[in-house]
């Protein structure tokens, strides 16, 4: 324990912020963001067409190699932007440490695991119908 | 770790509410409302897959009042995190920061998104309801 007090300062703040990272979590954002704006204008026009649409039509429209094309982009981009963002907010609000991490862990594994559920499902229908 | 003992700030408590701390804090919680909505897609793309019943059985969900009343929800904040995600977006530019055109674009956020809501969804109620 003395010998920690013996450290130069800067040892004990080298890794922490966005060493390593630099820009790299807020520019993600903005990329990913200015991608959903368009898939999300797209998204929203092809759900409002498929009211009332009975199920074949929703399969057929869902198994158009552009909409599932789309609609994979869509997905996989959506639950990257939303780790990044609550990434931020359980950064800045959750103050105990192991509490934090796990959080973080936690919204990351349930991202890959709603990503990857989302997609295969897209890759059922486009690839049976 | 922080030293919490510290005066923190922001003391919210004390600040005169304002347009721009509004869309601000709208901003995350209509993020966060967001990613808990994810579970209504991958829900609906896993019932789509799985078959009619499934599917009619997803509506029959969604379809109740107050899966409606979410969805009015989810579509507001979808439209908010979209218009002020835009208003950011330009932000990060450097564009937009003279107090008078922070105040307007945030007000220009919260009222097209609530445009854009009652569009859609006076759209779906003409067309005989969400489901």
């Amino acid at each position: 324990m003395t010998a920690k007090d013996l450290r130069n300062p800067l040892k004990v703040a080298r890794g922490l912020g966005s060493s390593q990272s630099g820009v790299g979590h807020w520019w993600t954002q903005r990329v990913t963001a200015a991608a959903l704006v368009v898939l999300l204008i797209w998204f929203v026009i092809t759900v409002l067409g498929l009211l009332h649409a009975d199920y074949a039509t929703a399969l057929a429209t869902v198994a158009k190699p552009w909409n599932a094309l789309l609609l994979i982009v869509l997905l996989v981009t959506m639950f990257w932007h939303a780790v990044l963002g609550l990434q931020v907010v359980i950064e800045d609000y959750v103050h105990t440490r192991w509490k934090e991490v796990l959080s973080l862990v936690l919204i990351k594994f349930l991202a890959v695991l709603g990503a990857l559920a989302s997609v295969l499902a897209v890759l059922r229908i486009a690839l049976t119908h | 770790m922080a030293d919490t003992r510290r005066p923190l700030s922001p003391h919210l408590q004390i600040y005169k509410w304002q347009v721009q701390m509004v869309s601000s804090i709208l901003h995350r919680a209509t993020g966060i409302a967001l990613a808990v909505g994810t579970v209504l897609v991958v829900a609906g793309l896993l019932h789509l897959a799985a078959g009619r019943e499934s599917f009619d059985q997803f509506k029959n969900i969604i379809g109740n009042p107050v899966g409606e009343i979410l969805l009015v929800g989810w579509t507001w904040a979808l439209f908010y995190h979209l218009c002020n995600g835009i208003r950011h977006l330009v932000q990060d530019t450097g564009a937009g920061y003279a107090i008078a055109q922070f105040v307007r674009s945030s007000w220009l956020s919260v009222v097209l998104s609530l445009v854009l809501t009652a569009a859609v969804w006076a759209y779906v109620l003409t067309a005989g309801g969400a489901v």
